[in-house]
């Protein structure tokens, strides 16, 4: 066999019920290459990383690490073996130290006690040599994102790593961040490290990867050099028909005022000011984006108006009635719908039906319920309906547990409940979040569409691309006030950056 | 089998997965289990164990092989004994159940049970009605004690977060010593016993009694059949049980959609409460004839724990649960008649709690088992084409 290969996995399969999750996958990672794996959501990729990192087993194949065959049967097994995970969601003790958390599992020590200084000059000497500027003795809570994200790179370095797993490192970064992430990994290739990265953006494959692996539906599709790759092909690969890049939309047609927002406060979780006297207004039939970094108060901003958080102060207006102190359900009945970011945490029961999740916000209005009892068959229709409108595919139909969808599926079943809510304002809370292009490109014809019938729409997001292309205007926040509001054919991105920097302040247009 | 075949048989598969007879399999089998484990301690405390199977023979049906032929065959007093001995226990059961279904882990059945005995009596000894209506006054009586006992550690759960499992269990120890302080205190009460409830308020049937050889089953029998029917009304087919199911499932997902948390939790624990109650209502109207001073907790809302546990979230599954606990608790003396200690029936039912808690290993291990044979024919599959392939 090719001992060129640190990774070398063959015909693993993997199932879940209703669900093949892989289906016997080969997958090759090469010394010293940045190796990208691409899919979209529930396409398996990170059923694949799981099962190499050794938090699934896989139900069927092979895994060779260097050359020599292994059973990985848990994730310490997998850092013994040289392999570090980055995941998704950072696994990092908020009120503990970049150092304690880089430690954390692996504590350096002299005789029963830490060895802090020993562990401290080596953070910092790894932290140098690849570029990865953290301050160890800061708390996490206390630094970005984009910092937390160096801290588990670090903790996978400081294991000793060869073996790099990144899985959608970029969904939570600036641009600007991305660019520094994209140059450490191409130092880590350089020193003879082998990077795997899960992603569904094909510009951050074409900009580092050498090669790719596509999968589609549990299936591998193929494995190329990226330098015979075009943006255009992969899409194609990926989703497997041809995708459309460019949201399609006409000038907007705004009309009357749908939502005034006038000097409002709000506090976040731990009581401290987020919104900070901030007024915007919103007519039908347009498209506000709403730009900024994370953690700029944009997220109580939108709970704020939705109810699921009091305002200090100020005013909120939906459609020209005061709704400041109404309830989350009459504003609901007003004409308001919400995606959260959170669709795990907010957007579903993951444990209802499909069916019973369509109905989470009307499920006692006619002609789902009457007289208090529910009416199983209007129910189960609507399900049918929606889940066809909106393609939203599963193990079981409408009976599936909304739990056991893949990403892309979760979230298009909450767009369809809150479109079938017949809105007047849509707050759309990063919609499109972890989500592959076919899914995005969808998502993004929806939302333009129920603008073109009038309805306003208030969207957060955190990708650039989406937030200039859906928009049309966009405001930007920064500490929880807006900077400015721009026209997003004007705007480059460079000033927008600058905006959300808060470096730059601009008069509304 | 292609591979299409193989994925529709998986999608089979992911049907069956919630399916209630896997839930009655998986419950079978951690009987089955407890039994065989049960055997071998009989067999290793020197017991005979055939004849524990003779006194659970006797207790579930009435039968006694060694007295075929005679009028001793089949005796319904024990059959009566049995059923009446089930009722509290599938109604602290259904309480563990509804309590449940909120995310709420209502260990304060004891003391709602306690609750309910207390307001069936004082409505029994203190209200001067002459007919029947007294009876149904005072079951009704029970509930609303039992419900109202569950209201306070329901508000300092929705409104301060304060976990129910603690003040539930805090609230068992409050009502037991205030119960047998009011109970004390009725007139004609001595410091073991209030005076004998009136005829007219008791549950007791002359009928139910005589059609099972002179047990005390009584018209408790309909209570549990009606609880039952609203449990299951409730939960499946009303807003307002799918709002508790979505509290329970779901606490951040539910305030969203604009449900009223808080209140569904205090509803919850009401209703939970007011199951225990009506348990109190057939203990105090049902199996005894006067107010107890009690001398320790009798277990009927701790085992009601199990019941739940056992049973699952389905009404019948909480039936079917709490008849099996009835029997181990009404074939006690039975045991001891045929020299098997009772504390082998205690470990049986406390071996079925553990083997039901087990449930998720047993599943784990029957998935696992599955998907190893599916994986394999695949790859036979992929073998048989490759073949196939290079034959070509």
């Amino acid at each position: 066999m090719d001992t060129d290969y640190v990774v070398e996995m063959r015909g693993i399969s993997k199932f879940f019920p209703g669900i093949i999750a892989n289906n016997q996958i080969d997958f090759q990672l090469r010394k010293g290459e940045i190796h990208a794996l691409l899919g979209e959501n529930g396409a398996g990729k990170s059923t694949l990383m799981s099962i190499l990192f050794g938090s699934l087993r896989p139900d069927g194949g092979e895994i060779y690490i260097k050359g020599k065959k292994e059973q990985i049967t848990s994730p310490n097994k997998a850092h013994d073996l040289g392999i570090g995970m980055v995941h998704q969601h950072f696994q990092l003790i908020d009120n503990f130290t970049v150092m304690e958390n880089i430690m954390l599992g692996k504590e350096m020590t002299k005789g029963p006690f830490l060895d802090a200084q020993q562990a401290r000059d080596r953070v910092i000497e790894i932290s140098k040599f690849y570029g990865l500027n953290v301050d160890p003795g800061a708390k996490i809570e206390d630094i970005t994102v984009g910092m937390q994200q160096r801290v588990e790179i670090l903790k996978v370095l400081y294991r000793d790593a060869d073996i790099i797993i990144l899985d959608e490192p970029t969904a939570v970064l600036t641009p600007q961040e991305i660019e520094e992430l994209m140059q450490i990994l191409q130092n880590f290739a350089a020193e003879g490290k082998s990077v795997i990265l899960i992603t569904h953006k094909l510009k951050e494959i074409m900009q580092v990867a050498d090669r790719v692996t596509i999968l589609r539906q549990g299936q591998l599709i193929d494995t190329l050099e990226v330098a015979d790759a075009s943006e255009d092909r992969l899409a194609a690969l990926m989703v497997g028909r041809e995708v459309s890049f460019v949201v399609d939309k006409t000038p907007a047609q705004p009309e009357d005022m749908v939502l005034e927002v006038k000097d409002l406060w709000v506090k976040n979780a731990r009581g401290l000011d987020a919104v900070k006297g901030l007024s915007l207004n919103l007519r039908a039939g347009e498209i506000l984006g709403l730009a900024g970094v994370d953690g700029n108060g944009q997220a109580e901003l939108l709970d704020a108006i939705a109810g699921l958080i009091k305002i200090d102060s100020g005013q909120i207006l939906l459609k020209g009635q005061d709704v400041s102190h109404s309830t989350v359900r009459e504003r609901r009945e007003k004409g308001l719908s919400y995606i959260p970011a959170d669709r795990q945490k907010f957007g579903q029961v993951a444990n209802f039906t499909l069916a019973d999740n369509y109905i989470l916000k009307n499920y006692y209005e006619e002609p789902f319920c009457r007289h208090g009892f529910l009416q199983r068959d209007p129910i189960h229709q609507q399900a049918e309906r929606l889940c066809g409108e909106f393609d939203v595919r599963s193990g079981r139909g409408i009976y599936s547990q909304a739990g056991q969808l893949s990403g892309g599926n979760q979230q298009k079943a909450i767009i369809a409940r809150e479109f079938s809510l017949k809105p007047d304002l849509l707050l759309a809370s990063q919609p499109t979040r972890g989500l592959d292009v076919g899914a995005i490109e969808y998502i993004h014809k929806r939302l333009v569409s129920l603008r073109d019938q009038g309805k306003a729409i208030l969207l957060l997001s955190f990708e650039l691309d989406e937030i200039m292309g859906l928009s049309d205007r966009i405001a930007v926040m920064y500490d929880g006030q807006i900077t400015g509001f721009v026209d997003p054919r004007e705007v480059s991105e460079e000033d927008l950056g600058l905006l959300m920097a808060g470096i730059k302040q601009k008069g509304a247009i | 089998m292609s591979d299409t075949d193989l994925i529709n048989m998986q999608k089979k598969r992911g049907l069956r997965e919630n399916d209630n007879l896997r839930l009655f399999l998986t419950a079978l089998l951690a009987i089955a289990l407890s039994l065989l484990v049960a055997v071998f301690v009989m067999w290793a405390t020197g017991v005979e164990p055939r004849n524990f199977f003779k006194a659970l023979l006797r207790t579930y049906t009435g039968l006694d092989p060694a007295k075929a032929g005679t009028d001793q065959f089949f005796r319904p007093r024990y059959l009566g004994e049995f059923l009446q001995m089930s009722l509290p226990l599938i109604l602290t059961g259904l309480a563990l159940g509804f309590g449940q279904q909120c995310g709420l882990f209502n260990i304060g059945a004891e003391g709602q049970v306690i609750a309910g005995i207390l307001g069936a009596n004082l409505v029994a000894i203190l209200i001067p009605i002459q007919n029947r209506s007294l009876a149904v006054l005072a079951v009704i009586a029970a509930g609303l004690f039992g419900a109202l006992w569950a209201l306070i550690p329901g508000l300092l759960k929705a409104y301060m977060g304060i976990s129910e499992v603690v003040t539930t269990i805090m609230f068992n120890y409050i009502i037991f010593y205030l119960s047998n302080a009011v109970l004390k205190s009725l007139p004609g009460s001595n410091p073991q016993r209030t005076v004998d409830l009136p005829e007219n308020a008791m549950l007791s049937s002359n009928w139910l009694r005589e059609i099972t050889g002179n047990s005390r089953l009584h018209w408790g029998i309909v209570v549990v059949a009606a609880a039952i029917i609203c449990y299951n009304l409730i939960l499946n087919h009303t807003s307002f049980g799918y709002e508790i199911k979505a509290c329970g499932s779901n606490r951040d997902a539910a305030a969203y959609a604009g449900i009223k948390v808080r209140s569904r939790i205090v509803y919850s624990m009401m209703i939970s409460g007011l199951f225990a109650g009506l348990a109190g209502a057939c203990l105090a109207l049902g199996t005894f004839r006067y107010g107890r001073i009690l001398q320790g907790f009798e277990n009927y809302g701790f085992d009601g724990i199990a019941v739940g546990l056992l049973g699952g979230t389905k009404g019948v599954g909480i039936l079917l649960a709490g008849l099996l606990m009835g029997g181990l608790r009404s074939g006690q003396p039975l045991m001891q008649a045929e020299r098997v200690p009772l504390e082998i029936a205690q470990i049986v039912s406390a071996l079925i709690v553990l083997f039901v808690a087990m449930q998720k290993g047993v599943e784990i291990l029957g998935d696992y088992m599955a998907r190893k044979r599916m994986s394999e024919k695949m790859a036979e599959n992929k073998t048989a084409q490759a073949s196939e392939e290079g034959g070509k």
